[in-house]
């Protein structure tokens, strides 16, 4: 078990490095750098002093080198346009960010799970056909044209909902304000993975109710909905555990999507405010943050998966 | 004893002759799959022709005003500037619709020769492609999209090579897979044991038996370039204005949703529309390509 984390550590660590890397190397070697978008009116010389002082005049190679050993240190740089450390930026925000993703997971999974369960339990009937009809159309209708929609319909046309916002925070918290504000995100974020959780259950369920031991459970006369919810589901969920370290990206890029529609102050936003302002330490900075967390959390599915299903750690 | 086991072990081999045959029957069979295939036909042929016909550009101030109702000289009203959105939305199609293409295209490119390389020479040459391979896939793609169009700037050329420098991978596992079940056949044992050199067998043996399904992850590559696209360009980071893009358009339609709503309706429904027709042809494409379903 040891030499398994040590391993996915150690791919994880490398995966880490080339992500910075790549990224440093993309900001730092395009044309004009990351001077040509700082302050267009600075004169030559004063340009050379940004330069000097920030050691931009030095190889790319030892920059990477300086800049990994601050990142270690917890130290991303300061944000080109508040002067504020980028990390601060960055915590700043994030809970917004874990808030939405964390009730958008228990909110797919929970109904990924049993729309699957019914598609696969209902298969080649009617109720099967309708949602593998509407996971195709939930992975083609493109989230920002759904919020739209969703505003369109529930603020603009009902007036049920606000359109944007987080909504008042601390003193002012007030449960039924905070849940208005947070119901259409978490739904728009949803359709980013919901369609894939109800594909990948129905699979895996269909998989499990077509091996022997369910025959068997059946032949004993076990009732039906024991048979299902009790011995298949659980190990048919085994494999839905996975799925999810994969959503994890698409998760992500959802965020950035939806933050940026209904103003939900976030990391996603904020990447989106960095990159129209070319605050390339911030852009760094989220990027990396982001990066660690999807490597993080498929190190952590890899680990429990490994724990559920011993036979994956031989695979490894 | 060796060549008697080998025989009876040995796959069938489906000439692709044949193959070709029971993939059209079973496609047609896909109602589907083929109204999806002919309402694509039908877009791309108004897409494309419709610029050449209608009368507005889709950067000229009409004299009708900014955000009217739809009428017979602007089927769909005009937008905040008082342009016409029907002459917008076709070009802005086009636009969306050759960066899918030409995104696609060029993604299945680099899958193809990464995948097939590492598949037919193996060794080192494996190890390396597909560990890159592997590393590419843990980025999250929208992410990279977003850092290098940032970085790189925003031309329309730009954003097709950064869309399929980001989308590769999937193609490249997949011919990769291809290459290596395909590489074990007689036919190229025979090719090698006639001195063909291995480029010569790549090309001319094994890729044609690969591309039905590089065909499929292409259709569907297609779906997800498009939706990559609209939804940077929505983000303010992709194609720029005054160069209208189904995704752009909607950048500023959200203001007006109040006062204007079809203009957040329009771009965004034929954007769902298209990747919809997309998805269910590759679907129902590799549905006929199955090697199950053709049995039958």
């Amino acid at each position: 078990m040891l030499r398994f984390i040590l391993n996915r550590l150690g791919q994880s660590v490398v995966l880490m490095l080339i992500v910075t890397m790549i990224t440093f190397f993309l900001i730092n070697l395009a044309p004009g750098g990351p001077t040509g978008a700082m302050r267009m009116e600075a004169s030559p010389e004063e340009r050379q002093a940004i330069i000097e002082r920030l050691g931009l005049d030095q190889p790319v190679i030892v920059r990477y080198g300086q800049w990994l050993g601050d990142a270690l240190q917890g130290d991303l740089g300061t944000s080109f346009n508040s002067s504020e450390p980028v990390i601060k930026r960055i915590f700043d925000r994030l809970p917004y960010t874990i808030e939405l993703t964390v009730f958008t997971v228990i909110f797919s999974v929970t109904i990924g799970i049993i729309i699957g369960v019914i598609s696969a339990i209902k298969r080649g009937r009617a109720q099967d056909h309708f949602i593998n009809f509407s996971s195709v159309i939930g992975l083609s209708v493109p989230s920002f044209w759904l919020g739209l929609m969703f505003i369109l319909l529930f603020s603009v046309e009902l007036k049920w909902l606000p359109a944007s916002g987080v909504g008042p925070r601390g003193e002012a918290f007030d449960l039924v304000t905070y849940l208005k504000h947070i119901i259409m995100p978490v739904i728009i974020l949803s359709m980013t993975i919901l369609p894939n959780i109800v594909r990948f259950t129905r699979s895996s369920m269909l998989e499990v109710i077509s091996q022997n031991y369910i025959r068997t459970i059946r032949a004993k006369g076990a009732k039906e909905f024991i048979v299902l919810y009790i011995h298949a589901l659980r190990n048919a969920l085994i494999p839905v555990i996975t799925v999810i370290g994969v959503l994890i990206p698409r998760l992500l890029s959802g965020a950035v999507i939806t933050e940026t529609i209904f103003g939900w102050t976030g990391i996603g936003s904020l990447i989106i405010e960095a990159a129209n302002s070319r605050d390339y330490p911030l852009v760094m900075g989220i990027t990396v943050v982001i990066t660690l967390v999807v490597v993080l959390s498929n190190l952590v599915v890899d680990l429990v998966y490994s724990k559920v299903d011993p036979r994956v750690k031989n695979l490894a | 004893m060796e060549t008697p086991a080998n025989i009876e072990t040995a796959p069938e081999v489906e000439p692709v002759q044949q193959r070709k045959v029971t993939f059209w029957t079973s496609l047609h069979r896909n109602k589907i799959a083929m109204l999806a295939f002919w309402f694509l036909i039908v877009l791309h042929v108004i897409v494309f022709i419709g610029p050449l016909v209608w009368s507005y550009t889709p950067t000229e101030m009409t004299t009708t005003g900014p955000l009217a109702n739809w009428s017979w000289a602007h089927p769909f009203g005009t937008d905040d500037l008082g342009r016409d959105v029907f002459a917008r939305m076709l070009h802005g199609g086009r636009i969306t619709l050759l960066v899918g293409l030409a995104a696609m295209l060029f993604s299945l490119l680099i899958g193809t020769i990464i995948g097939a390389c590492a598949g037919f020479f193996g060794k080192v040459v494996e190890s390396i492609l597909m560990r890159v391979t592997e590393a590419m896939m843990a980025i999250p793609n929208f992410f990279f999209v977003l850092v290098a169009l940032t970085v790189l700037g925003t031309s329309p050329m730009m954003v097709i090579i950064v869309i399929a420098c980001s989308g590769w991978m999937e193609v490249a596992r997949v011919v990769y897979g291809e290459t290596l079940k395909w590489k074990e056949y007689e036919f190229v044992e025979a090719a090698n044991a006639a001195g063909a050199k291995p480029l010569r067998i790549l090309i001319k043996y094994i890729i044609p038996q690969v591309l039905p399904s590089i065909i499929v992850s292409g259709t569907l590559m297609i779906a997800w370039a498009i939706l990559t696209e609209s939804a940077i360009s929505y983000l303010g980071l992709g194609i720029q204005p005054p160069t209208p893009t189904w995704g752009n358009m909607l950048q500023n339609a959200q203001q007006y949703l109040w006062t204007a709503p079809v203009l957040g309706i329009l771009p965004g429904a034929a954007i769902t529309l298209i990747v919809l027709a997309y998805n269910f042809l590759g679907d129902g494409l590799r549905d006929a390509l199955d090697p199950k379903f053709v049995k039958k």
